[in-house]
């Protein structure tokens, strides 16, 4: 074939692929067998997963007591793998819906599964506060629903209630937004199923799509319409994440800067885990022309942004803490450098403020070991964020006679350990069962920076 | 009432862009296009009017906002009013997140319902495939033989720049 290659422009997507090819390439790892490596991935997930289902089940016909929280200490572990796993979603939005918004066309190699982990991850997180509830069977009275009660309602003045509105509101549109997406895959998927069982299944799944431009016409509307609702509802979500600190009188809590740090530290390690997560794909399945280094480049860029949003923001709290005259501010910011926790402290910020600077350099950007490696750094890092955001500023409060020390119990860790085996046994289920990249979507793509057939769409 | 089909199946988003405003151009009757995925300027080359879809959503939007603000404010301060720290009953500000998020839900949601109810998807529909590859790769435009001058061979001709792969004549049992 012979094709005109643009010079201004790098292809989206490698290797000259038609269409029929990429199908080929999404949908043969759903059609032949699994392999070991991910049998063998599969068992440490699912033992992960086992693990955390033991511990929730001792917790619960137990008491929260088994965990290591005391009467000055109400909230560690479990807020803290909370505010991980929600802040994790919200790279899967923003590449979803606020790349769309902006046009950035190489989110449709990643968007599909960058989706699955905001799903996967917003289930994760609503977990603990649930079972921090400690009778989770009566997790419905947040509900604000009609009882014999009074009727009693639930205060909506509390941040703790909106908080369950806008995970259960992020959950459901996330959701929405995935489906919606990947009913054009399932179509694919189903025309070219062999077994009479899978094609039952994806034509029951596929809600009967044909193709039809006239569907397409308002498939596309409402794309840009759920991108259009899921941009601020990701905002407010950690927004609203972040009241649950900053409308307590806690110092360390109670700032105003908690909104705009949060969001922005939210993205940060969200794309810390898709990246993460991406490179084992991209190897794995052998997906690198489909997420090529210009992909991996491109999110490390978006690492760099937020993750300096992320250190302005601990330069600026901490600077107004001791700015402030308020002594409680000035002793917890100085407590959470150089008290007890100051490890926690400083393993943040050499991951957070220090690893991504090393994307700055185009070699390193490319490189995908270091890539993967820095990733993992931040993800550590953002995860211990949490943790100092919250115990530090509840090991020391005002009465120097109710200060405690807490740690975590083995409990809590098989717990946290739990999620990530939930996380990674449902991400390993889609990765078996559903196509990983939006086929249709990445076949609209397929001409970017490739042909020059002398008309402009 | 059945119809007389033309199916005619191209290769390229390209081709089925200028093959459907060709015949529009032409005066025939187009009944759909059929692509594996959206192509652009394909609602305009069919002569498709844009979705209002966007207005269904902006009035679940409202609604919903509405209705929770309402709510909220129902709960609070008639139907069981709590005094919490001394706050007004009615604290507006407070109810903004709430009202917020089901704004967005009822939006988000209802469109999509109206969407599947619209193009009458529903789970478990038994799809019509027009052509094989429809979902693939390829490209298919069908048109209605509306009148004795239809001619097979003047389709052809219009469709000849534009790598015609394949040509079929149906008849639609299908009542409309």
């Amino acid at each position: 074939m012979s094709e005109v290659y643009s010079i201004l422009r790098e292809p989206l997507i490698g290797g000259n692929k038609t269409y029929n090819d990429v199908t080929n390439d999404v949908c043969s790892p759903l059609e032949r067998k699994p392999t070991i490596a991910w049998w063998f991935a599969f068992t440490i997930s699912f033992t992960m997963l086992i693990a955390g289902v033991i511990s929730v089940t001792y917790l619960l016909t137990t008491g929260i007591g088994t965990w290591g929280l005391n009467n000055t200490i109400g909230w560690a572990f479990d807020i803290t793998n909370f505010v991980f796993w929600i802040g994790i979603g919200h790279a899967g939005t923003l590449i979803s819906a606020i790349l769309f918004l902006f046009r950035q066309k190489w989110r449709t190699s990643v968007n599909r599964s960058a989706e699955a982990m905001t799903i996967f991850a917003v289930i994760c997180a609503g977990i603990f506060p649930i079972i921090h509830m400690g009778r989770p069977w009566l997790a419905f009275f947040v509900i604000p629903y009609p009882n014999e009660r009074g009727p009693l309602w639930v205060n909506f003045r509390s941040p703790l209630v909106w908080d369950m509105f806008a995970i259960s509101t992020y959950f459901t549109i996330s959701f929405v937004f995935w489906y919606v997406g990947l009913i054009p895959d399932l179509a694919t998927i189903r025309d070219r199923a062999q077994s009479h069982f899978k094609r039952k299944i994806f034509g029951f799944l596929s809600f009967g799509w044909n193709g039809s431009n006239r569907t397409w016409s308002h498939y596309e509307k409402i794309y840009l319409l759920l991108a259009g609702l899921a941009t601020p509802l990701v905002v407010s979500v950690h927004t609203i994440v972040s009241w649950d600190f900053a409308t307590s009188v806690i110092p360390g809590w109670h700032t105003t800067i908690f909104p705009p740090y949060f969001v922005a530290g939210a993205v940060f390690s969200g794309f810390a885990m898709v990246l993460t997560l991406m490179l084992i794909v991209r190897k794995v399945l052998r997906f690198e022309e489909y997420i090529t280094l210009h992909h991996v480049e491109s999110m490390c860029k978006i690492i760099i942004a937020t993750g300096g949003i992320v250190s302005m923001a601990y330069g600026t709290e901490y600077f107004i803490a001791l700015y402030s005259g308020n002594e409680y501010e000035k002793f917890t910011f100085i407590n959470r450098a150089l008290g007890p926790y100051s490890w926690s402290y400083w393993i943040m910020v050499s991951c957070n403020v220090i690893s991504p600077q090393l994307f700055w350099f185009r070699k390193i950007r490319r490189n995908v070991a270091l890539v993967f490696l820095i990733s993992i750094f931040i993800n550590i890092g953002m995860w211990f964020e949490r943790f100092v955001i919250i115990t530090t500023s509840l090991t020391r409060d005002y009465l120097p006679a109710s200060w405690d020390s807490y740690s975590p119990t083995s409990i809590e860790i098989a717990t946290l350990v739990g999620s990530f085996g939930l996380f990674l046994t449902l991400f390993l289920l889609f990765a078996r069962f559903l196509p990983m990249i939006a086929i249709g979507e990445v076949k609209g793509v397929l001409s970017y920076g490739r042909k020059n057939n002398g008309e402009h769409l | 009432m059945s119809r007389r089909l033309l199916v005619t199946v191209f290769e390229d988003e390209l081709d089925i862009v200028n093959a459907t405003r060709t015949a529009r151009e032409n005066r025939y009757n187009i009944v759909d296009v059929y692509t594996p995925f959206a192509v652009h300027g394909l609602d305009e080359a069919m002569g498709l009017k844009p979705s209002k879809l966007g207005w269904v959503c902006f009035a679940l939007g409202l609604a919903g906002a509405v209705a929770k603000l309402w709510f909220q404010i129902w709960t609070s301060s008639q139907s069981w009013p709590v005094n919490v720290g001394g706050k007004p009953l009615s604290s507006v500000p407070a109810f903004v997140p709430v009202t917020f998020e089901i704004m967005v839900l009822f939006a988000g949601v209802g469109t999509v319902i109206t969407f599947f109810a619209l193009r009458k998807l529903f789970p478990g529909k038994k799809p019509h495939i027009v052509y094989e590859g429809a979902t693939n790769n390829r490209f298919i435009l069908v048109l209605e033989q509306s009148d004795a001058a239809f001619d097979l061979r003047n389709v052809r001709t219009m469709f000849e720049p534009f790598n015609l792969v394949a040509m079929e004549e149906r008849i639609d049992k299908e009542k409309k």
